[in-house]
């Protein structure tokens, strides 16, 4: 008998920015979709996307609020739910940040979310197409067409132990543009801005 | 290494898209929404969607039109035209904006760029600036499209926007608008030796040399240009591969 899997796939709602791209491009991409804050939706999820635009700071302080840590820890921890981190839902992972002040971050990626340096003439934030170098062959940038991303940033997560790093790229400084730990997975950059490299690695993602 | 962006420029005059000559004579080229699909498919690095007559038609911008290119487009893209009020702002971000193009608002009310940046971030906040050159080859900022002339000379206006923290400018030639004769190089290089934000350059693009030299000598980050997609080959990759075997950084594959 085949087993059908299906596929439960839920971007967190935290108030933070436009979770209407991620959605409709998975839409695109044909995987049905729920845009959910609600801890009974996130339970039952079988990929979990982290997006997210704005200030660290106010990204826990509104996960905080909704109650939503402990139950994403669980199923990331527990249940080894695959989750994709976008943008600050990357930068989130992190022990710390420094965005306005010192912030506790989520903590499941050991380091620390600090700004670039934007040396001379580099402007900040970092805004547009880049390229990246992937390392490792990672998973999630199997077959993609091109190496270029769009970013829009001006802190990035420095990761303690660079095994995690899966992608970097350079503005600059060297500063890691995706992550691989386990089954947390984060991009720095918006693969729902980045053509069809970015709707590749969201293919990849939902293939894990 | 970040790319230099080549952009397609979409006006549209409140029924289809349309071309026009230096801000006049107006030509149909289509729907908003196949173009749209088309630039897509091409997989271009960011899109511009004008609606040209929404502030002289004292309307608000299409939403619902505006909500359709979205769900074509999986790239940035900036939306311009009848945007007058923070609460236009949170429309367009809402249904999908990335990005915002102020103009005459701006230029009537110059806090209102500060007020969108501080909640959106500089780099959703977009000043389009209308430019005409005089006899005496000053550059003043226009207005009302083209027809009334400010007191802004070109430079000054746009360091006054950088002070209200813009994060972009999109420069727009009303003497090479739709010519295809080439871009206005000195007032290209005027406004980006003025400012230290990215400039995107707009008006007379007529063939990929003109491209380059608005890269190279006028020094833009990116290029808007509508006519030359649509009235010559050449397409949006064609014209990045010209500009990549002058060593300029794009986002070009020759696969497409």
């Amino acid at each position: 008998m085949q087993v059908i899997k299906v596929m439960q796939v839920i971007i967190v709602d935290y108030n933070m920015g436009n979770v209407g791209s991620v959605s409709k491009a998975l839409t695109f991409l044909g995987v049905p979709n729920i845009i959910s804050g609600v801890r009974q939706d996130i339970e039952r999820a079988t990929h979990l996307i982290l997006p997210g635009v704005g200030a660290f700071g106010d990204g826990m302080k509104n996960l905080r609020a909704q109650g939503l840590i402990p139950i994403l820890r669980k199923k990331v921890y527990e249940d080894k739910t695959p989750f994709l981190g976008i943008c600050l839902g990357m930068q989130l992972l992190a022990q710390t940040g420094t965005e306005f002040g010192r912030h506790e971050g989520l903590g499941w990626v050991k380091g620390e979310v600090v700004k670039l340096r934007g040396d001379g003439d580099l402007r900040l934030p970092h805004i547009g197409w880049n390229n990246v170098v992937v390392r490792n062959q990672d998973a999630l940038f199997q077959n993609i067409p091109d190496d270029n991303f769009y970013f829009v940033h001006s802190y990035h997560l420095v990761c303690t132990d660079s095994g995690v790093i899966s992608a970097a790229c350079s503005y600059g400084q060297t500063f890691a543009a995706a992550l691989h730990q386990d089954n947390i997975f984060a991009v720095q950059f918006h693969p729902e801005k980045s053509q069809m490299a970015g709707l590749q690695v969201l293919r990849n993602f939902l293939g894990i | 290494m970040l790319k230099t962006r080549v952009i397609p420029c979409m006006l549209f005059n409140g029924f289809c898209l349309v071309k026009t000559i230096q801000f006049g004579q107006e030509r149909t080229l289509g729907n908003p929404i196949q173009f749209a699909r088309v630039y897509n498919s091409r997989n271009v690095d960011e899109l511009i969607f004008i609606d040209m007559s929404a502030s002289q038609e004292c309307r608000e911008p299409v939403f619902d039109l505006i909500a359709g290119i979205f769900k074509e487009c999986f790239m940035p893209l900036a939306v311009g035209g009848g945007i007058h009020t923070m609460a236009t702002v949170d429309r367009l971000m809402k249904i999908g904006a990335d990005k915002v193009i102020i103009n005459s608002a701006a230029l009537a009310n110059p806090n209102l760029i500060k007020a969108l940046a501080e909640k959106y971030g500089s780099q959703s906040i977009v000043v389009g600036i209308d430019a005409k050159k005089d006899v005496e080859g000053k550059y003043w900022v226009y207005t009302n499209r083209g027809r009334t002339r400010t007191p802004w000379l070109v430079e000054d206006w746009a360091q006054q926007v950088v002070r209200q923290q813009a994060g972009e400018i999109f420069l727009n030639s009303i003497d090479c608008d739709g010519t295809m004769a080439g871009y206005d190089i000195p007032l290209i290089r005027r406004v980006v030796d003025a400012v230290s934000i990215p400039v995107i350059a707009c008006g007379g693009a007529g063939k990929a040399d003109h491209i380059l030299e608005a890269v190279m000598v006028g020094r833009a980050d990116a290029v808007a240009l509508a006519s030359l997609f649509h009235y010559t080959e050449y397409t949006p990759n064609e014209i990045k591969g010209v500009l990549a075997q002058a060593s300029v950084a794009v986002r070009w594959n020759n696969k497409f």
